[in-house]
């Protein structure tokens, strides 16, 4: 096991310094115009502009700029040229924001994807299953930009059950915070509930065929806990992984159209609104965080769930 | 004494008929390997695994049904310039601000004094209403169409020939070359789709890509259609390199190695047969989810540029407007809706028509 | 031949001419009378049992012989009520003590099962749960049927597996079931099937997977079960190699058909089925000559969504003739033992006759009839 997570733990380093790489050269080093001027924004004097080259390296060799570029990316000098604000200080400050609205809609998604799923499952073929199934997919053909918009359109603004979007944070009051964030939520957990609910039905259909449910039913017992301690519990194990890979995925901006939607002011939003100022810093910071959670929280995933199943434990 | 207790036994998996008498290896291959004992109930001998699956599909008329649905839209998109020019009378960039169309016997200003733009008037003049610019709203709808469309199928494309590609190279040769691909792929696959998409999106709108081989503009469709291609590969390419791992081990491609065939010829004669169903599964879904990542990008600004339409930019203008025009969000996200659940659903259809395990189902 | 098998079966001449056919003169544990067990599929309706009749008396061991596909698993299944599905059509009758399984509720049947009727299934790695110890594995049966405590059920589960010889029970209670060889996990599987003291054990191909000298180990094991506890054992196997230690009395299925049943000693020699004959011509015999290859039956089992018309065997038969596109019944064809029965229509003495092979009992290698 010891093992196990030193090499988890080592590989997900060498994949974080890839996607570094990666990113750098898509943002500095593809020949796409200059990218001093790219960062400088739209509206840059050549002064400007020139000074960035300095500061970035850019009249050095690419190795020197990769170093300076991921310097200023973690010593939380990068500026926002545009807005004149710090890029790191302002994904902080956004951080609460867009955890809170991933957490809300995680938890929803895999509360009723997990119900769904298990319904749909043990009435396989029948009529629950169709309108479940129904549901799924229209869960997963809806774009959740379209959906919060016209959500917020019927609901909050016709029928006047919701708040009109932004955030209200959880320190300052928590009854505003969560009737803020109810919506968003759902919107959010809408194609999630869809997939997972897909995913389980069938790992459960998948599970209830192994040989050891056979086994279980042999046993004489119920097939409520045939179903429970055997179907479901071996068919979570994979369900809670790509959880733990949804959710690293969310954090890092995969809520921005949610926020961009919902007006939140988040992580997401913050990249979203940086997209349509052509502002490049931020979107460059986001980009390298956002690669580096989900490898950072894909090895803790990988960990728990090697945890999980000795299967994995032994054969590591 | 007849017992049928429906409900105590949930798949038709569990009915105990010895898996020997599946027939696995007699069809072809092309199934086999995905039989891992599922499949428990001999074939009709005389049909191929695709005849089977396309007289499946053929009864499944929900599936058949939206499939439909999809086709009608892509026929509807393709007709955008009639429709333009001889229903509409106009075309998905002229503005028509100042003028003013016929709603219910009344005449009202395309685009009124306080900028909201007319609603469906239900005739062929802004049959779904204006834009903020007085544009016609169906004619960029079904122009829109088309450029989501072609964006949806070219990135398909990429995504389905270059995952292939990567999954059996990787999957054959194994070792460095695995090594390599699966490497970039894990660096590829660690990145959120929407903020690879848009951060690769904004750079190359912002000042084109120039490559030397290939000069890419700004503005071109061409531009997310690439970025979403190259975005979806893993999830390609990944499934495909664990089954051509599971594959390459088999009979019959070590009788083809002793018989002395080159590795092109071993890939492409004995793998990659073996993992056709898989990509034929996937490309209604790898459509799906292109068209809305395509949505996506335009919604926020780095996909489709303007004032070119697509079914994204048109809800991000939209959402501009809500809530004094919800016609705007409404009628291209509808219509979006429509058209994955389309893909979607006719694409669960081929699945289920292609999936050996689903074979012991009941005859109705 | 074993000594430990009592003799005198096969002279038991009188008792149950009516019912299930093919009894002992042991009490009678189980009744199968014209059991059929059918599934719906998209290809068509599978007959996977055919009305199929025989008992297992108290401390009896009754083989179940067939290849693949013969329906041998599906009977052992059916009885425990693990066939059920929406697709299936089950039809007949089985008694247990006197309690019909066939059509109970779902509440009666669990009460027997694990109880009562205790099951070991082929392949002991898929059967175990692996992501749960395998002494909870043993307590979740126990605490099925018995209000005990955990402790008291994971006392008895430690007891239970030091019985069937698996050494440190009590650390390997704590164990997952991959951590175990394939011997040992079937150990585990005995120990669990024992836990409720069952009247009746069914092995479903319980050595299949496991090496030659495990095999043996594992039969000795049932053996050993049978003479202690009194437990009838339903074993149903590929191999009639396998049950020639240990079994009293065999039946032998083919495509969904009891196709012969006797004693062992009548089986094995005096055969009258030529599918009988094939099978005793592939078991490897010591007494065979080394050099010999080891025929096999030829061609496939038929598919059971459209079994031959007559004699499902006649496809494969050398000795098919023209009355064999009739069904034959199973019935006693020998005057001097009643229980032994089988499916052909060949006259016994003509059977002695074809069936010896090269001076051995098998299968000659004639002209086969293609279907």
């Amino acid at each position: 096991m010891a093992r196990f997570v030193i090499r988890r733990i080592g590989s997900a380093i060498l994949v974080m310094f890839a996607t570094s790489v990666l990113t750098f050269l898509i943002f500095q080093a593809i020949p796409s115009g200059d990218p001093a001027f790219r960062l400088a924004g739209k509206y840059s004097t050549p002064a400007q502009v020139d000074s960035i080259r300095k500061e970035w390296g850019f009249d050095k060799p690419v190795y020197v700029q990769y170093v300076k570029t991921m310097e200023k990316i973690f010593d939380g000098s990068v500026i926002s040229y545009t807005q004149q604000l710090n890029v790191d200080q302002t994904v902080i400050h956004d951080l609460p924001a867009t955890l809170s609205v991933t957490i809300g809609g995680a938890v929803i998604w895999l509360l009723f994807g997990v119900l769904f799923g298990v319904l749909s499952a043990i009435r396989a073929g029948r009529y629950l299953d169709r309108a479940l199934t129904v549901l799924a997919f229209i869960g997963v053909s809806m774009p959740a930009f379209f959906l919060g918009a016209i959500a917020l359109y019927y609901l909050g603004y016709k029928a006047k059950l919701f708040p009109l979007g932004d955030y209200v944070p959880l320190t300052r009051d928590p009854g505003a915070w969560f009737s803020h964030l109810l919506l968003p939520w759902i919107t959010l957990a809408v194609l999630y509930i869809g997939i997972y609910s897909r995913i389980l039905r069938s790992s459960v259909l998948d599970t209830l065929g192994e040989d050891y449910v056979r086994t279980a039913r042999a046993k004489g017992i119920s097939e409520r806990r045939v179903l429970v301690r055997h179907a479901l519990r071996n068919s979570m194990i994979p369900l809670i992984s790509l959880w733990g890979l949804d959710f690293a995925s969310l954090l890092g901006g995969g809520t921005i159209l949610i926020e961009e939607v919902f007006n939140i002011n988040g992580v997401g939003k913050y990249v979203g609104d940086s997209i349509g100022r052509l502002d490049v810093p931020p979107i460059l910071v986001v980009t390298v965080f956002a690669a580096f959670a989900v490898v950072a929280l894909s090895a803790v995933v990988d960990i728990l769930y090697a945890a999980l199943d000795p299967r994995i434990r032994l054969s590591s | 004494m007849s017992a049928r207790r429906p409900g105590s036994s949930i798949n038709g998996k569990d009915t105990g008929i010895d898996p020997a008498t599946s027939t696995g290896t007699a069809f072809s291959g092309t199934l086999a390997p995905e039989l891992d004992g599922g499949s428990k109930v001999e074939l009709a001998p005389e049909m191929g695994p695709y005849q089977i699956a396309w007289r499946r599909l053929r009864r499944n008329r929900v599936a058949l049904g939206f499939g439909l649905l999809f086709i009608l839209i892509v026929v509807l998109c393709l007709l955008a310039p009639v429709y333009a020019s001889d229903v509409a009378h106009t075309t998905p960039y002229a503005n028509h601000v100042t003028d003013t169309v016929q709603v219910g016997g009344k005449t009202v200003d395309v685009v009124s004094l306080t900028g909201l733009p007319v609603g469906p008037t239900w005739h062929g003049r802004f049959f779904l209403g204006a834009d903020a610019n007085g544009r016609d709203v169906a004619v960029r709808l079904l122009y829109g169409g088309r450029n989501s469309l072609e964006i949806g199928g070219v990135a398909t494309l990429i995504t389905i020939v270059l995952g292939l590609l990567a999954g059996i190279v990787a999957g054959y040769f194994r070792g460095f070359a695995d090594g390599l691909i699966s490497r970039l792929l894990e660096v590829i696959w660690a990145y959120p789709v929407i903020v690879f998409g848009a951060a690769v999106g904004v750079i190359i709108n912002v000042g084109g890509l120039d490559l030397g081989f290939v000069k890419l503009n700004g503005g071109t469709l061409l531009v997310p259609a690439i970025i979403i291609g190259i975005v979806y590969i893993p999830y390609v390419a990944r499934p495909v390199r664990g089954k051509v791992l599971s594959v390459r081990g088999l009979d019959f491609v070590d009788a083809a190695r002793q018989q002395g065939l080159g590795h092109m010829r071993i890939m492409a004669g004995e793998i990659l047969p073996n993992v056709t169903t898989l990509a034929i599964v996937m490309i209604p879904l790898q459509l799906a989810q292109s068209i809305l990542l395509e949505a996506a990008l335009s919604f926020l600004g780095a996909g489709v540029q303007s004032p070119n339409p697509s079914w994204g930019t048109m809800i991000g203008d939209g959402t501009r407007l809500i809530p004094g025009a919800i016609h705007l969000t409404l009628v291209p996200g509808t219509m979006l809706v429509l058209c994955v659940l389309g893909i979607n659903i006719f694409g669960d259809g081929v699945r289920d028509a292609l999936d050996p395990r689903a074979k012991l189902r009941i005859e109705r | 031949m074993s000594e430990s098998i009592p003799a005198g079966d096969a002279s038991s001449g009188g008792g149950g001419g009516g019912g299930p056919t093919g009894g002992s003169d042991r009490p009678v544990l189980l009744a199968v009378d014209g059991l059929s067990v059918s599934f719906r599929t998209e290809q068509g309706v599978v007959h996977a049992v055919e009305d199929a009749s025989f008992s297992v008396g108290r401390g009896e061991v009754v083989a179940v012989v067939g290849e693949s596909g013969s329906g041998k698993s599906v009977t052992g299944l059916t009885l425990m009520g693990l066939t059920q599905s929406p697709n299936a059509t089950i039809s007949g009758s089985a008694l247990l003590s006197g309690r019909e399984l066939i059509g109970a509720s779902q509440a009666t049947l669990r009460d027997v099962r694990g109880a009562e009727i205790a099951m070991i299934f082929q392949d002991p790695m898929s059967s175990l749960n692996p992501v749960t110890r395998v002494g909870e594995q043993i307590v979740e049966q126990i605490r099925a049927h018995d209000d005990v405590t955990h402790q008291v059920a994971m006392d008895r589960a430690v007891e239970l597996m030091e019985r069937v010889g698996i050494p440190r029970a009590k650390d390997r209670s704590r164990s997952f079931p991959h951590e175990f060889s394939g011997g040992m996990r079937q150990r585990v599987m005995i120990a669990m099937a024992l836990s409720c003291s069952p009247t009746l054990l069914i092995a479903d191909e319980p050595t299949t997977a496991l090496d030659v000298t495990i095999q043996a180990q594992i039969m000795e094991e049932l053996g050993l079960l049978r003479r202690e506890t009194g437990a009838g054992i339903l074993l149903v196997t590929h191999d009639l190699g396998v049950v020639a230690d240990i079994a009293d009395r065999i039946i032998v299925m083919y495509a969904g058909q009891i196709i012969e049943q006797g004693t062992l000693d009548e089986l094995f020699y005096d055969p009258q089925h030529p599918y009988t004959w094939g099978l005793l011509g592939s078991i490897t015999r010591v007494d065979r000559l080394r050099t010999a290859r080891l025929p096999a039956i030829p061609g496939q089992p038929p598919s059971l969504l459209n079994a031959p018309v007559g004699c499902h065997f006649r496809p494969r038969c050398p000795h098919a003739f023209a009355a064999c596109t009739q069904p034959p019944a199973l019935e006693a064809r020998l005057a001097e033992s009643l229980q032994h029965r089988d499916r052909c229509f060949l006259t016994p003495p003509e059977k002695r006759r074809l069936r010896l092979v090269d001076g051995l009992i098998g299968l000659a290698a004639g002209e086969t009839v293609t279907s």
